[in-house]
């Protein structure tokens, strides 16, 4: 067996009248057991996009999905509806970003994770509950036995991702991909609930793919870091090196639009400027090209006439770079980290 | 709860209360006098002026709604003069609480009337009710699930004409060919259940309840399939599909579940607007129910059986949103009555 998972040339189209909206254009990663994968991007960046198309959620929809999704050397785009039906929440799951309006609001939370449950497994109500039960326990819900049939909106925020987190871990999936899994929730659940993700991950030897647009979550919880605009891969590659030396002005940007607790107060923060493309007819040339501050460095116009292609970076084996720069590890120690 | 019972119930009545006060001062404000339809055409004034003593008109308005509202309460003997009660005894009518009025036109009670009317016209919005839900909620939904197919495009087409064709066309329609030139069926006549049985009683209520149900049912097609299509496109939905239920349980029980919530509301007030009769329907098949009565009552400008409809019409439509608010504690849990 090869890797884990494999994600080839993944690209995800939608047709609208405007033309077609290349959510996710020919991404490709790999993921191994036990290790976490961060996505990181603006908003319509494509990153939620592309873990849908690995649960299969844009089957039955319009939308256009190509290349290879290899889960242990299944190729899960060439399953069958209900082959692939069968695969979800059982062998992939999905931590969702709004736990208030991701779970049922008529429903208690106890009946929608049991049902997770039984549809996988050909098991008793009463065995289910206690499944249930022993899942919320897990995941830290005090009085578990009593808070089963309570619902969603007598939950806390920070209960109803404990209650999400143990609706996807109930059927022991191998990856489970969460989806911005603490952006609705306060700073300190936040840490809680990564904590307990990283706890059950170690526990159970998941492979997580994390999505988020916050840097801090990914040195907290990533092994890689695949950093996507426009629908595509920008840098890819160990988190550690990429945090402290990426080479795309993207990733320059990311980092320094975060806020840094011991730096001068008096000090801005240099937000990127400008807002992403649209993914309608995105015109030649590297798409980050209007809104790098960079581009003075590449000679030629390069930037707004070729894209850059995925090449081998600096820093170790497997990190990826798109971008014209030649020397952009000197460019970023001297220019933007300093 | 109990609490909030008591006080929508209260705020009900005064609610009701005050709908007759309008209701009066409508009245009296017209300047049709009652006194002289009574009296006829070959009438004196003195005559007149007789027969307003005698019927109660010649009190002011406020003291005439004091009477009608004691005879809802105690009951009320009639005619309205004392003195006329004292002079032939033996002419006096006694109407129990809840006394809705006396009508002189008739020489019955407003209870009397009502109590022969409203049994065809309750039966007639039940068969009606049955009859829209049922093809609402089932066109509805297929219409939302085969979203922008030929068969949605023409169940939308036909709500179009079903709303866009006047009841009283439809119902003569019905009359003209079904019943009189194809004779595919009798001509509808309204028979009690005592008189001819069951069969005979639902199967006389056949067309005037497709007649009386169609408008409705074309809106609760649509209203149906909007509910649908935003419940299918909720967060919980997203989840439903990733925990691997299969598609026709995340369609009925969770789609459903939140999309036909509020056609309870919606079912709730139309029914009970039947309730105060079905005038059109009513009038273009003869049927006696209160919709009849209340076109003739008008005719005649016998005003106490109109002021005795309205009051029930209007109490059956405070008395249905009540138990629509109720109802709503049991059927959504986040709803808490207080």
């Amino acid at each position: 067996m090869d890797k884990f998972l494999v994600v080839d040339d993944l690209k995800v189209h939608f047709p609208t009248v405007d033309g077609v909206v290349k959510a996710t254009d020919g991404l490709s990663f790999e993921l191994e057991r036990g290790k976490t994968l961060g996505i990181v991007g603006e908003s319509g960046s494509g990153k939620s996009v592309s873990s849908s198309a690995i649960l299969g959620l844009h089957r039955g929809t319009n939308a256009q999905v190509s290349g290879r999704i290899l889960l242990e050397d299944v190729d899960l785009l060439t399953l069958t509806n209900e082959e692939m039906r069968q695969r979800r929440g059982r062998d992939v799951s999905m931590i969702f970003q709004d736990p208030l309006s991701a779970l049922h609001p008529y429903y208690t939370v106890g009946n929608q994770i049991a049902e997770a449950y039984l549809v996988h497994h050909n098991v008793s109500k009463k065995a289910a509950r206690k499944r249930v039960v022993e899942m919320l326990d897990l995941v830290g819900i005090p009085q578990p036995d009593r808070r089963v049939d309570d619902y969603p909106h007598q939950f806390s925020g920070g209960m109803r991702q404990r209650a999400m987190i143990a609706m996807a871990l109930i059927n022991d999936p191998t990856l489970v991909i969460a989806d911005e899994p603490t952006t609705a929730l306060d700073v300190t659940v936040q840490a809680q609930i990564l904590d307990l993700l990283q706890t059950l991950q170690r526990e159970f030897n998941t492979a997580v793919i994390i999505i988020t647009h916050d840097l801090g979550v990914v040195a907290e919880m990533a092994d890689d870091v695949l950093v996507m605009y426009a629908g595509r891969a920008v840098e890819y590659g160990a988190a550690k090196e990429i945090l402290t030396h990426p080479e795309m002005p993207y990733t320059w940007g990311l980092l320094s639009s975060v806020p840094d607790l011991m730096a001068d107060p008096t000090e801005k923060l240099v937000p990127i400027p400008g807002a992403p493309p649209s993914l309608v007819n995105l015109p030649p040339g590297c798409p980050f090209s209007p809104r790098c501050r960079h581009k003075d460095k590449v000679p030629g116009d390069l930037c707004t006439t070729a894209l850059p292609e995925l090449t081998p970076g600096t820093r170790g084996e497997g990190h990826l770079k798109r971008c014209h720069l030649a020397n952009p590890d000197e460019i970023y120690h001297e220019e933007v980290a300093s | 709860m109990w609490a909030y019972i008591v006080r929508r119930c209260v705020m009900g009545l005064i609610l009701v209360m005050a709908v007759t006060l309008i209701t009066f001062v409508l009245f009296f404000a017209s300047p049709i006098d009652p006194a002289r339809f009574a009296c006829g055409k070959n009438c004196s004034e003195e005559q007149r002026d007789q027969a307003r003593k005698a019927l109660g008109y010649d009190k002011p308005v406020y003291e005439q709604w004091t009477l009608f509202m004691g005879g809802l309460v105690k009951g009320r003997d009639f005619p309205a003069d004392p003195e006329l009660r004292k002079a032939a005894p033996e002419l006096v009518t006694h109407c129990p609480a809840p006394c809705l009025g006396y009508s002189h036109l008739n020489a019955k009670s407003v209870n009397d009337l009502v109590k022969e009317a409203a049994p065809v016209t309750v039966s007639l919005a039940i068969v009606a009710l049955v009859m829209w839900l049922v093809g609402g909620i089932l066109f509805g939904i297929l219409a939302a699930i085969t979203k922008g197919s030929f068969l949605d495009r023409g169940i939308v087409g036909l709500t179009l004409i079903a709303y866009a064709f006047p009841t009283f066309f439809i119902a003569v329609f019905f009359l003209k060919y079904l019943a009189v030139k194809w004779q595919i069926i009798d001509y509808p006549a309204y028979t009690t259940i005592s008189e001819g049985g069951v069969w005979a009683w639902f199967t006389n209520l056949l067309v005037p309840g497709f007649t009386l149900a169609l408008v409705f049912m074309a809106s609760y097609v649509r209203m149906t399939r909007a509910f649908v299509l935003e419940s299918m496109s909720e967060d919980y939905i997203r989840t439903a599909k990733a925990k691997g239920l299969p598609q026709r349980k995340v369609l009925f029980k969770h789609g459903l579940r939140a999309a036909l919530t509020p056609l309870v509301t919606m079912a709730g007030l139309d029914f009970a607007t039947l309730l105060g009769g079905a005038i059109i329907t009513e009038s273009v098949f003869t049927y006696p129910g209160l919709g009849l009565l209340t076109v003739q009552a008008n005719a005649a400008s016998d005003l106490p059986t109109i002021i005795g409809v309205v009051v029930l019409a209007a109490a059956a439509v405070v008395i249905a949103n009540i138990v629509v608010d109720i109802s709503y504690a049991f059927i959504d849990p986040r709803v808490r009555l207080g």
